[in-house]
Parts: structure tokens; C-alpha cells; sequence
């Protein structure tokens, strides 16, 4: 149905190639993480997902269809900053993307129709967490909650496709924890297929279904830049995570690197002395 | 303490703030009053009691001739023709503005046009406007529009431009169209950063408008400034630009207050870049 397949897919910027080669297919309701150093031109993919760019060869392809020229509503995307508009209000934001499909002509929606659009945007506000911030502008808020908005804002058009662009990378730890949270049952909630661009391998594995590796097979200067990135991971996530069914929250083995240090039940600092003293 | 780290208290700070105004103010009594001593009848530099005279003449009494009060009826002129050509500015400054900056085929097509038609020196074609739109309102206020309206579409383009592009691709994914993305996103964003640059147009504007009525006029700050030179009459000259720059002060200020009000949002998210 709603499968994402990319075919041989290259790009290329000024004579220096970028991407090479990229085959993938992304199951519907898949949480394809991509990862790689920084330059391996995983956002560049990502730009081509929401047809920012185009690719110079090979085809994208979403449910059999051709990726459309320019980015649409089928595809939703939250970037790590200027995600929200900043002259609108929390719920301004949300109400914005109901509001661009009903009125086509003023890009408004008044009376009763803006009653009905204002309830949803604040359902869908209290879904993520900002229920109360309502009237606020983005500037006044943290920027967990300016993330927290966009999601609200993207989801509200109800994509298919949610893109995300490192949309955590910029914030505290203890912040990122709850908003993987939020992420997680935010997937499992709604029909999302789901592609984020991520440099934090905690964050791909802890959220995807999927973890794929972007890098390039050959980089020496004196290459001349005619080798790209491609694909050289491809992880299933294990035990796998099915869309539709969050598992019972059981306690983790390790703890994460964003999590608390885990008590060991004494103070002291070596626990292989405990309990057998001679 | 080094010198950047000191900073005044408020009081002081106001304090300091009047200082120069005092100091002109002083310097010019002390002049007028070297020059009345010598000659009570000197025109130069007039003693204030003669402002005074001629602020009520100009502003409180009926002119025997016209039977106006030549002050009001001036300065009606002046802002008439001001606010007129400011409000074409604007409307040509908002549209051109957004199309070359936000569409590439515009911006293409006018872009460097725009950009050489604002480097001609408006003055330079006051002759002109004044042998094909004649010496009435149109020519004058046709002077500032071309004076300013340039600057405020160049202004604008590049503020468009600033926009991030996220947010276009932003409004994008959420279904807007060329004219939503506009209506919705630009223009709002856009009317701020427009009263910026109109806040620096105003000096350029009253230039113009003076240099208009200066020419050819029957009325107006400017035309009157230039009508008793003839006579020496500081006394009337120096009130007027006096009153020139306190109306200009003034829209100055009103512009600020209505950018601060009408667009809360925008400090905060100026500041957060």
C-alpha cells in the first residue's frame, strides 16, 4: 500500500557526488531511522523524500505513484528549528493547517467552522502536551514544547509521511527522553510511516523499527568527490516494534545514555564487595 | 572599571540625554544674543521673543491676506502629500516586494531591474515630472513615491528573503498554495520588518517633499521655508523646520508604537533570531 521504494538514487552537487546508489524499500507504518556522519548527506536524502530536491537519477515512488515535484500535504516534516511560524500562536500554528485546506481563497476560517477547526487543534495540542500554552507565541516557549508544537502541527494535516530532520538534536537530554515518549505513542496512535534523520544512535535505536547507515565506502581527497554515500547498515530493531502495539513499559537492562544512573542499592562504590565479606 | 562597563542610572541617563539639546540651545543664545548687541535689528539670529511673535502669527493669528491660519493650512498640505505618496510607497513596496522575493520568476524578471531604478537620483527627474504630470499634487507626491518605493521593495525582497526556508516548505507540507503561503505567512510576517524600513524612509520622504515644494508649490512646510528666505525671516524659518522634525520625531514614534503593538510577537522572535 503505502510503501516508500527507492530506486538507484543518486545526487549530485556541483560535480561532487553526494548520494550513490540508494536502493530502499520503507514498509507502511515503518520508523526508519537514518543515521551517518555529519555530511553523508542523510538530510539531503531526507530533502528528496519531501521533494525539496530531486534526485538526479533513479525513482522514489510512494503507494506505486511517482513522489510529486513539490512537497504536499501527504508528506508532514518537522525540522530541528523554524519549524513554527512565529507570528501565529501556539494554537494559531495548529488551527493554520485546517485552515489552509478548508479556505483556499483567504487561508481563514470564521464563525462556526473556526470553532470546530480551534477544537480539534486543541485536541490535538493536549495530545502532545501543550494544553494551556494555547495563546502563547513560540518564541515564548522552550524549545521541547516549540518541538512539541510542530509535531502538533504537522500531524494535524494528517500525513501519511512524517519527515523529521534531527528534530531533537537541539534539546537537554531529560527534555529529548520525554519527547521520544511523546514520539513513540504519537506512532503507535496514528497511520504514520515515519523517516527521521538523527546523529544520536541512542535515539535511532531506541526509537526506530529500523536503523539505516549512510556513509561513504571511499573518502580520500584525492577521489575528487566522484564517490557518495550510500546505504552500508540496514538494522531491524530487536525485538521488534510493531506500529498499533507499545509494548507494557518493562524495565531496560542498560540504561540509556540519556536515562538516570540506576541505583545499585548501596552507596558504596564497589558492589562486588557486597554481601561476601570474609 | 573600564569605560564600557559603566553604565549611567536611569536619572543620569535622562540627564545626559538633554545635555546636548541644552548645549545647542545655549550656544544659540549666546550667538543671537553677541549679534543683537551689536545690531538690535540683525535678522540671523533671532532673539526668542521674536519666535514667539512669529509663532503666533504663523500658528494663532489669521493671515490678513488669505484669511487662513498659514501654519495649519501648511502643514495640511505638506501631510497630505506626505501620507499620499507614503501609502503608494507602501502598497508598491508590499506587492513588488513580496513577488521578487518570494518568487523566483519575478525576482528574475524585476530584481535587478528594481535594484538599477533605485539608484536613480529622484530629484534628477523632478523636471521631468513636472513637464508630464505638471506643477499641481500628482508631480509631488510622485516624487517621494519614486524616491522611497524603491528602497521599501528592495527592503522588503531581501526581508522575504530572510525568511527561513523551512517555513515555505513548511506551509507547503501543510497544503498552502503560492497565494496562502503569501496571506498566511509572508505577509504577516513581512508588515514588521516593512515598518522598520518605512521608519527609515521618513527622512528621504520629507527631503523629497520639501524639494518639491521648494520648486513649485502654492502651499506646504517646505514651499513657505522657501518663500520668506526671500526676507531673511529666521524667525519664521528656524520654528518651521523646528516643527518639521517634530512631526517627523512624532511618525517615527508612532510607527514603533504600532509595530510594538499590532505585532507582539515580533521582538521576541527577532531576538531569537
Amino acid at each position: 500500500m503505502n510503501a516508500i521504494i527507492v530506486k538507484d538514487v543518486w545526487k549530485e552537487y556541483d560535480g561532487r557526488v553526494i548520494l550513490e546508489g540508494i536502493n530502499l524499500e520503507i514498509a507502511p507504518r515503518a520508523f526508519v531511522a537514518l543515521v551517518g556522519p555529519s555530511g553523508c548527506g542523510k538530510t539531503t536524502f531526507l530533502r528528496m523524500l519531501l521533494s525539496e530536491e530531486r534526485p538526479d537519477r533513479g525513482t522514489i515512488t510512494i503507494a506505486g505513484a511517482p513522489l510529486p515535484r513539490e512537497p504536499g500535504a501527504d508528506r508532514g516534516v518537522v525540522f530541528q528549528r523554524y519549524s513554527v511560524f512565529p507570528h501565529l500562536t501556539v494554537l494559531g500554528n495548529v488551527v493554520l493547517g485546517l485552515e489552509l485546506k478548508a479556505a483556499p481563497l483567504l487561508g481563514r476560517l470564521f464563525g462556526s467552522s473556526r470553532r470546530a477547526a480551534e477544537d480539534e487543534a486543541r485536541g490535538m495540542l493536549a495530545a502532545v502536551g501543550l494544553a494551556g500554552s494555547e495563546e502563547k507565541y513560540p518564541a515564548q516557549l522552550s524549545g521541547g514544547m516549540q518541538q512539541r508544537l510542530a509535531l502538533a502541527q504537522a500531524l494535524i494535516a494528517k500525513p501519511k509521511v512524517l519527515l523529521l530532520d534531527e528534530p531533537f538534536g537541539a534539546l537537554d537530554p531529560g527534555i529529548r527522553a520525554e519527547i521520544h515518549v511523546l514520539m513513540q505513542k504519537l506512532w503507535h496512535e496514528r497511520p504514520l510511516t515515519v523517516v527521521m534523520v538523527t546523529h544520536d544512535l541512542s535515539e535511532a535505536f531506541s526509537l526506530g523499527t529500523r536503523v539505516i547507515a549512510f556513509e561513504r565506502r571511499r573518502n580520500e581527497p584525492s577521489d575528487g568527490g566522484r564517490y557518495g554515500a550510500t546505504i552500508t547498515r540496514d538494522f531491524e530493531v530487536w525485538p521488534k516494534r510493531i506500529a498499533g502495539e507499545p509494548r507494557p513499559s518493562k524495565k531496560k537492562t542498560m540504561p540509556g545514555r540519556d536515562d538516570p544512573v540506576p541505583s545499585t542499592g548501596s552507596l558504596r562504590d564497589d558492589p562486588a564487595l557486597q554481601g561476601d565479606t570474609p | 572599571m573600564r569605560l564600557i562597563n559603566r553604565r549611567p542610572a536611569p536619572g543620569v541617563a535622562r540627564l545626559l540625554a538633554l545635555i546636548p539639546f541644552v548645549l545647542v540651545v545655549v550656544a544659540y543664545l549666546i550667538g543671537s544674543g553677541i549679534r543683537l548687541a551689536e545690531n538690535p535689528s540683525d535678522k540671523l539670529l533671532p532673539s526668542f521673543a521674536s519666535f514667539a511673535a512669529a509663532i503666533n502669527r504663523m500658528a494663532f493669528q489669521l493671515d490678513p491676506r488669505t484669511g487662513d491660519i498659514l501654519l495649519l493650512v501648511d502643514t495640511e498640505a505638506s501631510l497630505y502629500r506626505l501620507f499620499a505618496a507614503l501609502a503608494i510607497a507602501v502598497i508598491i513596496g508590499l506587492v513588488l516586494g513580496i513577488v521578487i522575493g518570494l518568487l523566483p520568476y519575478f525576482r528574475a524578471g524585476l530584481g535587478s531591474f528594481v535594484a538599477v531604478v533605485s539608484m536613480v537620483p529622484p530629484l534628477a527627474l523632478l523636471p521631468i515630472l513636472f513637464i508630464t504630470m505638471g506643477l499641481g499634487e500628482a508631480s509631488k507626491i510622485a516624487l517621494i513615491v519614486i524616491g522611497v518605493a524603491p528602497c521599501l521593495v528592495r527592503d522588503v525582497a531581501l526581508r522575504v528573503g530572510d525568511l527561513p526556508p523551512q517555513q515555505s516548505i513548511k506551509a507547503q507540507t501543510l497544503g498552502a498554495s503560492t497565494w496562502q503561503i503569501i496571506l498566511r505567512v509572508v505577509l504577516p510576517q513581512t508588515l514588521p520588518r516593512l515598518i522598520d524600513s518605512l521608519r527609515l524612509q521618513i527622512g528621504p520622504a520629507w527631503l523629497f517633499l520639501i524639494a518639491a515644494e521648494a520648486i513649485a508649490s502654492e502651499s506646504g512646510l517646505g514651499y513657505r521655508i522657501f518663500l520668506v528666505r526671500r526676507y531673511l525671516a529666521m524667525d519664521v524659518i528656524l520654528p518651521y523646520v523646528a516643527w518639521i522634525t517634530l512631526l517627523a520625531f512624532l511618525m517615527d514614534r508612532t510607527l514603533a508604537v504600532l509595530q510594538r503593538r499590532a505585532f507582539p510577537w515580533f521582538e521576541a522572535a527577532r531576538a531569537s533570531g
